[in-house]
């Protein structure tokens, strides 16, 4: 699909009607948190265009098991267990290897691992709920954990949150860094969320949902989802990196 | 119909939320034992060449209180003005040096510190030279989508003057929204403001 070969312009435009407006009531905490001047229009720079790199020798046997990255020996968390993969790719369907995958989520009852967090359902005592790989050669990543649970949480007077995962991503360029979350397929809640709601497009939310894959199961033992993540990609052009005066 | 393009899209945004800690900053979050340290929490080692400086700032809201729950991280080019990246074709940046920072901010105020070296200048596209800047990328809850923002610094007047970012802007009272200013030797304070007069400039890039 793309020429390896052929010299890279700068990151193409964000579709901004696809991505939450930083600014929606619903979403009560946005309302004094979003700027209100247009944001100013800056074709990436070298500055944009590279990004760190993180090395492999960081990465814990454990990192991408949240089963039992924080249990004790012998145990494991509870709840149903679940196995998360995808690929990491840009717009034009490259494969990002070598890229840093956050993720953190709440425990099998909804709770958070967090000082400010008070909702009444309990900690699991061998769940931390974070966890990070480092995509392959392909750009493919993985990582096994419980099913979280849904929560209420102070927004409306009874505004809950689907189960959902946190994800950090990096790519290769400061351009396209990307927080976002993933859903599950067949979740009620997904669609009466009022921060799923932000996002503009019915098709872009369902981008955010990952599907149940059944061949990707490990059978007796954990179910899986698949979930995918684009991040942006280059325009690709001879001509658009010139040398002053030409 | 026309051949088909078959670009993806973008997977979209979403809010970091109020845990965005236990995710990026764990060690920081009082969940111990995982990561060794948490990432980008340091820059610079006893080798890195350039001179130390550390900047420091809050995030604030619209009503001006400092944002407790957000996530902070700079990019920036070594001393010599080359980024530790694969995408850097014109030389071998400083291997002492990673270029990345993360501030998950103090637990009581807010703040967040890097302590890092100054970057040297980089050129724009088209060969002019960019000022030595700090690319500033701000996630919390509330904050549905990054945002992208750059510090430039007080003491270089004649290289900001020049820079091609700063030259496109069009409300010249807004620049100063993008200085650091310097509070004592090495130390520069560079605070983001969401919204309100004073807003960050922020960039769509």
């Amino acid at each position: 699909m793309t020429d390896a070969s052929k010299p890279r312009g700068g990151y193409i435009q964000r579709d901004r009607s696809r991505h939450p407006p930083a600014y929606d009531p619903a979403y009560k905490t946005s309302v004094t948190r979003s700027p209100q001047k247009a944001l100013l229009s800056l074709p990436t720079t070298l500055s944009e265009e590279t990004g760190p790199v993180f090395s492999h020798s960081i990465i814990g046997s454990r990192d991408n098991d949240l089963l039992h990255n924080h249990a004790a020996a012998g145990e494991s968390a509870i709840g149903s267990r679940i196995l998360v993969y995808g690929q990491v790719r840009d717009q034009s369907g490259r494969g990002l290897p070598d890229t840093l995958v956050e993720v953190w989520q709440a425990n099998a009852g909804g709770r958070y691992r967090h000082q400010k967090e008070t909702y009444l359902a309990p900690l699991d005592p061998n769940f931390g709920g974070c966890g990070r790989c480092l995509t392959d050669a392909s750009g493919y990543y993985e990582f096994r954990s419980v099913l979280p649970g849904p929560y209420p949480w102070p927004n409306g007077v009874n505004d809950w949150r689907p189960s959902h995962i946190h994800f950090s991503l990096f790519g290769q360029a400061f351009a396209q860094r990307l927080i976002t979350q993933m859903y599950f397929e067949g979740d009620p809640l997904i669609w009466k969320c009022p921060i799923v709601n932000t996002i503009p497009s019915r098709q872009a939310i369902e981008d955010l949902i990952a599907p149940l894959d059944l061949n990707a199961t490990i059978p007796m033992d954990t179910l899986a989802y698949r979930f995918d993540i684009t991040l942006r990609g280059r325009r690709q052009t001879y001509f658009e990196n010139r040398p002053e005066g030409l | 119909m026309p051949q088909a393009l078959n670009y993806l899209e973008e997977t979209p945004s979403q809010t970091a939320g109020p845990y965005v800690h236990i995710g990026c900053t764990p060690n920081f979050s009082g969940i111990n034992g995982l990561y060794s340290e948490d990432p980008g929490s340091v820059m610079v080692n006893e080798q890195t060449l350039g001179k130390r400086i550390a900047i420091r700032g809050c995030v604030h809201d619209g009503i001006g209180v400092p944002l407790k729950d957000a996530l902070v991280e700079i990019w920036q080019a070594d001393a010599a003005g080359l980024y530790p990246s694969p995408q850097e074709t014109r030389g071998q940046a400083d291997p002492n040096f990673g270029g990345w920072g993360r501030s998950p901010g103090d637990m009581e105020s807010g703040e967040f510190v890097f302590e890092t070296i100054k970057p040297g200048p980089v050129p724009y596209p088209d060969g002019r030279i960019q000022a030595p800047h700090v690319t500033f990328w701000i996630v919390a809850r509330g904050i549905n989508t990054g945002l992208h923002t750059r510090l430039y610094f007080d003491d270089e007047p004649a290289a900001n003057a020049q820079d091609p970012v700063l030259s496109r802007i069009e409300h010249r009272q807004r620049l100063d929204t993008l200085i650091a200013k310097s509070e004592s030797s090495g130390v520069y304070r560079f605070d983001i403001h969401l919204q309100g007069p004073v807003e960050t400039i922020f960039f769509d890039m």
